[in-house]
Parts: structure tokens; C-alpha cells; sequence
């Protein structure tokens, strides 16, 4: 079971108290209604799967319940770096 | 006569005599033997039958890696235990074994008719042979396979044993107590830091345990450890699994070994995180491949000391040794020593040792250099074998009754593996080795590699003069895997170890390949002309060997093994008999049965009290959130498809969520008690998951916005009160509220107390009847419905379950999201077109309303279905078809998605999802059920009161 630091308790705690919260850095447009077809589409649905870093969003719901990001190897499943939302991506 | 034992030597206390059972015979051992040494000191040598040819089997080894010597033990009902490794059980008084996979008994057992039939079995046996027809799988192929080849029988009774679990966190984390593990835990010691040291066996030791030179160190290390405040020390204890971060899974047996069973748990799983980890488990000793080699008394040189030495048994009278390692010869000086007579020592080499053949020589030794074991006499137990130069000749027979093989050394990596560690090959040792650590993890002594057990050749399979495809030369003894079967399959065009492992089944059985995997490999590597790294090692996977489900499970079993929530009500629904219902873990009462009522009669008697005078029901389940702040009603502007920044407070709103991709998620009535504060509502099963989007998006898009959402759910006991009669009810028992229908329309909240009690009193209707549902602090819950009860007696009050509700729900046209929407639903598929706010610039999920497949025509819409039998009530789930006489398979147009018996129309009524059902108003659809097709009309999804004039009253 994975570790994780929570940027927002600064604790690293157990897999099992936080939730996966899909791609990080998506930001939902300011008027959805001005993008076409193709661009809403590329919001909703297109995602990276990448083989090495990914930016992926976690929330510590058994915990302070804040939604964070984080860099995570998806080869090796290990965490690079957790910080907290709205900071710059990593 | 083979086994027997020594006269002196051992650990065995000689003092305490333990009597045991094996396949009904009785037996006598000493404590501190295990079942294995007992039975071999008994003269046991025939321990089971082999997995596929039935082959006589016995041991081969002294530990975890035992293949062949797999028993059941049986202590009393439900506590029967298939498939141990006799080697790994330690024996008490009254200990009740048998063998496996025999009939009718271990000596005669018919299923040995596969062995005669061998070479109707080759590698892929299975795959080829039971190809079709593909009906025969289920009625003949499947349960004769599983009649014949398997190991122990499954327990048929529950567990009565319960199992506990525990965390531990410590600095290091030491696995495995041989000597290179004590030496480990010993400098650790010295520091401050907080150690565990455990291992799988009952006493601390490991290889040392046979080495009686080694015994003063062990006691005085043992002592030390003892006497160490920072050390922890677990054994009988197996850690199965190394998962990330140094979290290692393992479990400690804590009865099994008791002849009376004490009270407490049977085992317990520790989850351990540490900080460093040192592997010091040791290495497994490999058999060698040559024809005969699985007969019971040919077993590991190894495994041959432990018994003598640490359990103070003779394998045989007259023990030979195989030979390519020099290990094996040292462990044959050993039983000499023990007294035990060695036959001969055969080694495959030319040259060894000077110092090992000056030392056979001053024993007496027999030896024979450069050959090979050809052959093995004896059936049921080894009664000589056949020895050849390595070039074929000069074959000859030499006498013995147990046949020791000692083919190298491969390190113990199971656990470094799970953790993500790199291997390296070591072509002198013929094995893998720990190379590159994933984890803060290091490996000592054999299991990295280093040992002092001296020198030795790889060979893959012994030279023999004999024909290669005759002879039954076993690899993996559990799965009865020869070297032919290696070489088959790679003749047959198998190129990867992980598809010729799959093929053959090569270290696929319980034991998982712990002595077959490095030989299969071999073989394989030879056979494709290949360098063995080039052909990849399988994966080890946890578990190291198998564990209980129970210790898996722990307590979380039964009615523990999930939560059961209940409300404050559930307590009295309960005393009424009323039957229950889960949903998602809420325990809801479904209806109330009185005496002689099925669940239809119970149903109608409920339907028609809420209709005709009034209804009470428990509503607690729904989920709550209270959202308060400034940006309140901004923030569910934004969430909602409806307009909420108008909502005046004291008023209430139906709110209908999607998801960003358009479609329904959720939804509910919320009220508005103050400018800053709503009171929100959501399905039973969906409050979480809708509190968890609602935080996203406050979090993540909108942190600008200044308000705070809380779950509530379980914070309110709700009590709804339905029908004509429910205001005159509740008029007695309320306070500070005016319930007339001018100050208190439909669709309002307001605040005050019943019964002394503070509420916030909903008007609402989910029945389509006048309707209340009344909020109170949770305790209150059972205290005002029976005060409720009472008041409501001379109207005939009628308590009513989840059923009722669906059916009042249904005939008034109201879905329940997850029943009549599956999460391709949008509001217009619905028909709550009404509930989406047309000048609202965005919501969650707006864009997605005008998306090219949300706009196309045929989208499945949910409409009403009335049979033209109204006696007939379709099956929810049933399929829908346009005409019922095209050939099958039919293409289906939608299906049914809520369907009841309506005792206030007097006929069925149901919903359904059906392609451009919108425009298909009483139009005919068919639904095909079993026996028959029903013909039904679509229709309205509202099928009482329309004008809604019950509601306005």
C-alpha cells in the first residue's frame, strides 16, 4: 500500500485514506458554451496514458478532504512530488 | 525399512511422546517434531499422489518448499485444513492427518491408471485434447478433470475459528532468522531503532537449527535478542507479500500447533510498514532431473540433514547422493556423522574437491565421479538405483533406500521480487540474484547469493543412455511437469518462459515453482539454444506460500463484513416484523406485512391507505448536505440544471445534477432557509458520491466562491407523512408553524417544533398526495414517529416500506435515478425538460445537452408502458422489441425499468427506456418474458392524477 503526502495535512499517510481523482490540470473552460464540438470533446474525454510521469489529481477523503496533484510514475508507481491545487503543474 | 530414528541427536524433546493420526493409523512422535519427520521416523516414505499421473510421492524437502508431501488436517467441524505441506505442520497430541488426492487409498489408487496413460498426457494435454464439442466442457470434460486431478478436498462447514489483524510500524524489518538474519538483527539491536524479526518456523534458527556446531552461538544470540527491549520477535510467522512503500503482509499462526485449542484468534495478519528492509531468507536447494527422479526416497541432500540433525531422523538405512554441488557432499559427511549409512556418493563432475574426495575416503565413502543416476528401482519407495558414466556407460545397480539429490543453490528472491528489485544472473550459481533494490530493502546472506556451501556445475538434465521421450524425469513435482514436457513445448513454437510456464503449467502449483522454476528454465534454455536471460524468469507474485482466507478476511465477515446503517426508526420497524431491503448499506424497511399477507397483499393494503387517508414512512436514508455561505445560492446555480438564485427562502426546489458529460446523476428537493442556507436533498446511495463532485467543484473550479457544504445525512431522522389525512395529523402535535394550505403551500420549508421537538418541516410529495416529511434531530427519530402513530390511529395511520413507495412514485411518473436512468440518461431522454433552466448560460453538464449524439434523433427515452392485459406485470429488465416475429437474435429498442402491480388503477403500469419512445405514443411495442410476448402501448409516464389536483389541497 502506497504512501502519500497530503500537501494540505503535510502527513504522509496510507493508500487507503485517499481517493483517485483522474488527470490534473484540466481546467473546465470559463464558457463552455463558445467551444465547439471538438474542443468540449477534448475536455471531456481526451486524457494522457502516459508511460513514465503523470499529473493526476488525489483527494484525502478519510482525511481533510482536500483535492490535491500529483506527479506519479505509473511504471514504477511511485509519487515524484503532491501539491496542493492551483499551484503551478510540477 | 527406510526411515527410522537415530538413537541421540536432534532438537526433539525424547522426553515427550506425542500421539497422532495419519490416514487413520495411529503414531508416535515427539514434540518438537513436525508431521513430516514423525511420519519419515515411523517409516513412512509414501506421502501422496502427484496432481495429474496419480504418482506415488514423498517428500522432497524439509520446509516451504516441500511439492509432493501435501496434507489435510482435521481438527473438529469446520476446521479442516487441505493442501499443508507436511513439513511446514507442527505436531501436537491427538493431531488427526490424512493424504490427498488418492481413492481409494494412498498404497492402491485407481487414479494411477493416468500414469500408465502417460503419454496420452502430454504438455497442453488439457488444451488440445478438450477442444469440443464445446456443450461436452460443462457435462463431462470439467467434472471428470476435477474428479480426478486435484489436491485436497475444499472445507464444507464454516470457519468457527475468528482471525485477527493488527498494524506494526518499526525501523527495520528483518525476514527470516538464519544465521545471516540473527547476525542482521543482532547489529541492529545495538541501536536505538524499533526492530521485527520474524520467520515461518517455531523456533528461531533457519539452517543453523541443523548444525548442532551452531547451537551455542544460536542460544547465546537468541539471549541476546530476548534480552533486547527494541526487538520484536515473531515466529510461526510467514510474511506472504511485499507491497509498496515496505508494506509487508504476514501472518502468524497462533493455534494450529496447540493441541487444545486456547481462546482467541486462530491467526493473525500483520500489516508491517518499515523503514528499512533486510531479506534474509535463505536459499532452496535444487533437485536434479534424471529418470525416477520423483520416487518416494529421493528427496534434497538438504532437506536429508535437516531431518537427521535438527528432528534426529534417518532418511534411509542406506542413503546414495546425487551429487553436482559440493554442498550435498558435506551434507552426506553430516549423516555419516549422525550415524546414517551413505551408500555411495555420485557426482556428475569429473573433478571435485581434493579435501571432499580425502574425506568421503577416510569415511569409507563409495564414490563415482563423472556419472550419472540412470534409473531408480522401487515404486512406492526407492529400493536401488541405476548409475551410468556420463557418456552412457559402464551402467550399474547400487542398493539403497533413499536417494539424495543436490543440484546447487537458488537464492530465496520471492520477496525481493514482489518489492520491484531488479535480478542479475549469476551463471556460476545458475541462478538469479538481487541486484538493483526498488524499495529501502537489502538482502543478506544465502538469499543474496553469498553462501559458503562451495561449488558446483548446472546441469539441466542428467546424461542419460536411455530414450529421451521415455523417461519420466520431473521438473515440477506438484504439477507433474518432466523435462519432456519442457522441450514439447518448445518444439511446438513456444519461445517466452511465461508462455511455456502457461503451457506446461511449470510452477503454476501451490509451491510456485519453488523447486522447479531455475531447472524449467534450464531446460528450456538448452532446448531453444538460448542464453537463459534471454528467455526471462515468470514473475513471483504474493502469496510466498498460500494463506487462509481467513486470515485475509479477519473480522470482516458475516454480518461484519460491511456496515449495516440503520436509522433511528429501523428499531421499531424491526418489533412490527416488517421485511428489509438493502440499500446501498442502509437496512430499509420494505414493507409491513400483517398476519397471512404475501408481499403483493401487504403492498395493495399500503397503496390504498396512503391514497385514501394516510401513509407514514421512514425517510431518514436520504442524503443531506447543508450548503451555507454568501455564494450559496451561486454555487448550486452553477451545479444545478435549474434556476436557484430566485428561490426565496421557505421555498423548495426540485434539483435535477449531471455530470459534466450531460447526463443524469442525481437529484432531490431542496429547500432554501435563509438567503446564505439550503438544505439539500440527494438519493439514499448517491449522498457521497454527490457530495464528493459538489467539493470538487467548489475546490478545484470555483475556490473563489465563499461557502461550505456538510454532510447531514445522518444528522436528521425524516418521517413522511402522506395522504388526503396528513395535515390533520400533524396539526395537533406541530407548534409555530401554520399548516393551512394558503400559509403553507406545496413545495415549502418551514422551521418550528413538534412535539417539543425542533424540525424543519418539509411540504413535499413523493406519492403524489398531500404530503409532509418532517426533519428532527436523529435521536429523536423513533420518539416522534410513535407519537405520530398515536395521533395518527383514528385515521387509520398505515406505516409503509420502500415498495409502496416505488409503487406510489411510479403511478405518479417519478424516476429513481439509477433504476429508470442508468447513466446514459439526459434530462430530455427523461422527459424532465421542465427542470432544465433554458436561460441559464452553464451549469455542470450544459455544453454536453447540445453535443452531436445528445442531439440525434433515436436516443432511448424513458416513456410509460401500459400491456394490453392489465393483469400482467412485466419483468423489470425485460427487453423490448418492435415486431416479436423477426428471427432471433432480435434487435432490442429498450428495455423496462421499473414495473408494478398499481391497486389504485387496478391494473399493471411500468416504465421504460425505448429508442424515440417520445414519439411513439400509443404505439405497440412487445416485450418477449419467458413462455410468452406481452403486448404493451407506450404511453404517458404519468399515470394518476395528471392535473396534480391531489397535491393542491
Amino acid at each position: 500500500m502506497i504512501l502519500i503526502h497530503c500537501p494540505y495535512c503535510d502527513e504522509k499517510r496510507a493508500e487507503l485514506e485517499f481517493a483517485y481523482a483522474g488527470q490534473a490540470h484540466i481546467a473546465r473552460p470559463l464558457d463552455p458554451s463558445a467551444l465547439s464540438d471538438e474542443e468540449w470533446e477534448t475536455y471531456l474525454f481526451i486524457r494522457n496514458n502516459p508511460r513514465g510521469r503523470h499529473h493526476e489529481r488525489w483527494r484525502h477523503i478519510h482525511g481533510c478532504g482536500r483535492f490535491f496533484n500529483a506527479v506519479r510514475d505509473t511504471v514504477t508507481d511511485k509519487f515524484e512530488t503532491t501539491y496542493k491545487a492551483g499551484e503551478p503543474r510540477k | 525399512m527406510t526411515g527410522y530414528r537415530l538413537p541421540t541427536g536432534g532438537r526433539i524433546n525424547r522426553a515427550a511422546q506425542v500421539t497422532f493420526s495419519f490416514d487413520g493409523s495411529s503414531f508416535v512422535g515427539f514434540e518438537g517434531d513436525t508431521l513430516a519427520s514423525a511420519l519419515l521416523a515411523s517409516g513412512v516414505q509414501l506421502f501422496g499422489r502427484s496432481f495429474k499421473y496419480h504418482r506415488p510421492r514423498g517428500l522432497v524437502g524439509s520446509g516451504s518448499e516441500e511439492p509432493n508431501a501435501l496434507i489435510s488436517v482435521s481438527r473438529g467441524p469446520g476446521r479442516f485444513t487441505p493442501n499443508l505441506r507436511a513439513t511446514n505442520v507442527d505436531l501436537y497430541q491427538g493431531m488427526e492427518a490424512t493424504s490427498q488426492n488418492r481413492w481409494p487409498s494412498l498404497k492402491f489408487d485407481f487414479g494411477a491408471i493416468n500414469d500408465r496413460l502417460g503419454m496420452f498426457f502430454p504438455a497442453g494435454f488439457y488444451n488440445k485434447t478438450f477442444m469440443w464439442p464445446r456443450s461436452f466442457w460443462e457435462k463431462l470434460y470439467e467434472p471428470a478433470i476435477r474428479r480426478m486431478a486435484g489436491l485436497g478436498q475444499a472445507p464444507t462447514e464454516v470457519d468457527p475459528d475468528h482471525y485477527a489483524a493488527t498494524y506494526a510500524h518499526c525501523d527495520v524489518l528483518i525476514i527470516g532468522a538464519g544465521p545471516a538474519g540473527i547476525d542482521a538483527a543482532l547489529e541492529a539491536a545495538a541501536t536505538n531503532k524499533r526492530i521485527i524479526l520474524i520467520d515461518e518456523q517455531d523456533e528461531l534458527g533457519g539452517g543453523a537449527l541443523s548444525d548442532p556446531a551452531l547451537w551455542p552461538w544460536l542460544d547465546r544470540s537468541l539471549k541476546a535478542l530476548a534480552a533486547s527491549p527494541n526487538v520484536t520477535v515473531l515466529t510461526r510467522t510467514t510474511a506472504f507479500g511485499y507491497f509498496h512503500d515496505n508494506f509487508i503482509g504476514a501472518v502468524e499462526r497462533l493455534t494450529d500447533h496447540l493441541a487444545s485449542m486456547p481462546d482467541g484468534p486462530r491467526e493473525k495478519l500483520w500489516r508491517i510498514r518499515a523503514t528499512e528492509v533486510i531479506l534474509a531468507q535463505g536459499a532452496i536447494e535444487r533437485p536434479l532431473v534424471f529418470d525416477g527422479n520423483d520416487t518416494p526416497g529421493v528427496m534434497l541432500a538438504s532437506a536429508a540433514k535437516v531431518f537427521a540433525l535438527r528432528y534426529g531422523v534417518a532418511v534411509g538405512q542406506s542413503v546414495a547422493l546425487m551429487a553436482s554441488h559440493d554442498s550435498g557432499w558435506n551434507d552426506a559427511f553430516a549423516l555419516a556423522g549422525a550415524g546414517v549409512g551413505i551408500a555411495a556418493i555420485i557426482d556428475v563432475r569429473d573433478i571435485v574437491d581434493e579435501a571432499l574426495l580425502a574425506k568421503a575416503n577416510a569415511l569409507g565413502i563409495e564414490v563415482r565421479l563423472g556419472h550419472s543416476v540412470i534409473g531408480v528401482r522401487g515404486r512406492l519407495g526407492v529400493k536401488g538405483i541405476t548409475v551410468a558414466r556420463n557418456d552412457g556407460t559402464a551402467a550399474s545397480d547400487i542398493t539403497c533406500d533413499a536417494l539424495l539429490m543436490a543440484g546447487g543453490w537458488t537464492p530465496t528472491v520471492h520477496l525481493w521480487s514482489h518489492s520491484k528489485g531488479s535480478l542479475a544472473w549469476r551463471e556460476d550459481l545458475g541462478a538469479f540474484v538481487p541486484d538493483v533494490p526498488n524499495e529501502n530493502v537489502r538482502c543478506v546472506g544465502a538469499c543474496a547469493g553469498t553462501w559458503n556451501f562451495g561449488a558446483g556445475v548446472v546441469v539441466d538434465v542428467l546424461p542419460t543412455p536411455k530414450d529421451p521421450a521415455r523417461l519420466k524425469a520431473f521438473v515440477d513435482f506438484q504439477n507433474d511437469v518432466t523435462a519432456k514436457d519442457i522441450k514439447l513445448a518448445v518444439r511446438e513454437g513456444f519461445r517466452s518462459i511465461e508462455h511455456i510456464k502457461r503451457y506446461t503449467t511449470n510452477g503454476m502449483a501451490t509451491d510456485q515453482g519453488k523447486t522447479s522454476n531455475l531447472n524449467g528454465l534450464q531446460i528450456a534454455s538448452t532446448a531453444l539454444n538460448k542464453p537463459v536471460t534471454d528467455i526471462g524468469l515468470t514473475t513471483f507474485r504474493p502469496p510466498y506460500t498460500p494463506q487462509t482466507f481467513g486470515a485475509l478476511a479477519g473480522h470482516a465477515k458475516g454480518a461484519l463484513f460491511q456496515p449495516t446503517r440503520k436509522t433511528n426508526i429501523d428499531s421499531w420497524a424491526e418489533e412490527q416484523g416488517a421485511v428489509f431491503e438493502l440499500v446501498a448499506q442502509w437496512r430499509r424497511a420494505r414493507y409491513f406485512p400483517k398476519a397471512g399477507e404475501d408481499m403483493l397483499a401487504a403492498v395493495n393494503r399500503e397503496c390504498r391507505m396512503v391514497r385514501s387517508s394516510v401513509g407514514i414512512f421512514d425517510a431518514s436514508t436520504l442524503g443531506k448536505i447543508e450548503v451555507v455561505g454568501p455564494d450559496a445560492a451561486e454555487f448550486l446555480n452553477r451545479m444545478y440544471t435549474n434556476p436557484w438564485k430566485a428561490l426565496e427562502p421557505g421555498r423548495c426546489r426540485y434539483g435535477l445534477l449531471l455530470k459534466e458529460d450531460g447526463f443524469i446523476t442525481d437529484d432531490g428537493v431542496s429547500a432554501r432557509l435563509a438567503p446564505d442556507r439550503f438544505h439539500l436533498t440527494t438519493t439514499t446511495g448517491g449522498a457521497a458520491r454527490v457530495l464528493n463532485l459538489m467539493e470538487d467543484y467548489l475546490q478545484t473550479e470555483w475556490p473563489d466562491l465563499n461557502l461550505w457544504l456538510t454532510s447531514t445525512s445522518e444528522h436528521y431522522a425524516v418521517i413522511a407523512l402522506q395522504g388526503p389525512n396528513a395535515r390533520k395529523v400533524l396539526e395537533p402535535l406541530v407548534e409555530g408553524i401554520d399548516l393551512s394550505a394558503e400559509a403553507f403551500p406545496h413545495m415549502a420549508i418551514r422551521e418550528g417544533t413538534i412535539c417539543g421537538i425542533p424540525t424543519r418541516l418539509f411540504r413535499v410529495s413523493f406519492t403524489g398526495e398531500l404530503g409532509y416529511e418532517i426533519n428532527v434531530p436523529s435521536a429523536y427519530g423513533r420518539t416522534l414517529w410513535e407519537r405520530i402513530m398515536a395521533e395518527g390511529a383514528r385515521y387509520d395511520i398505515t406505516p409503509y416500506g420502500t415498495e409502496t413507495m416505488h409503487v406510489l412514485r411510479a403511478e405518479k411518473g417519478f424516476i429513481i435515478v439509477g433504476q429508470d436512468t442508468d447513466g446514459t440518461v439526459t434530462p430530455f431522454d427523461a422527459g424532465l425538460d421542465w427542470a432544465v433552466g433554458k436561460k441559464k448560460a452553464d451549469f455542470v453538464g450544459k455544453r454536453s445537452l447540445a453535443r452531436p449524439d445528445i442531439v440525434a434523433p433515436g436516443r432511448k427515452q424513458l416513456v410509460g408502458l401500459l400491456t394490453d392485459d392489465p393483469s400482467i406485470v412485466l419483468e423489470e429488465g425485460a427487453q423490448i422489441v418492435a415486431d416479436p416475429n423477426q428471427p432471433v437474435p432480435m434487435k432490442m429498442i429498450g428495455h423496462v425499468t421499473s414495473s408494478y402491480w398499481s391497486e389504485t388503477l387496478g391494473r399493471s403500469i411500468a416504465m421504460a427506456l425505448v429508442e424515440g419512445g417520445h414519439s411513439k405514443m400509443g404505439q405497440d411495442i412487445f416485450v418477449p418474458m419467458p413462455g410468452k410476448t406481452h403486448v404493451a402501448k407506450v404511453s404517458s409516464m404519468v399515470f394518476y392524477d395528471a392535473e396534480g389536483a391531489r397535491l393542491n389541497v
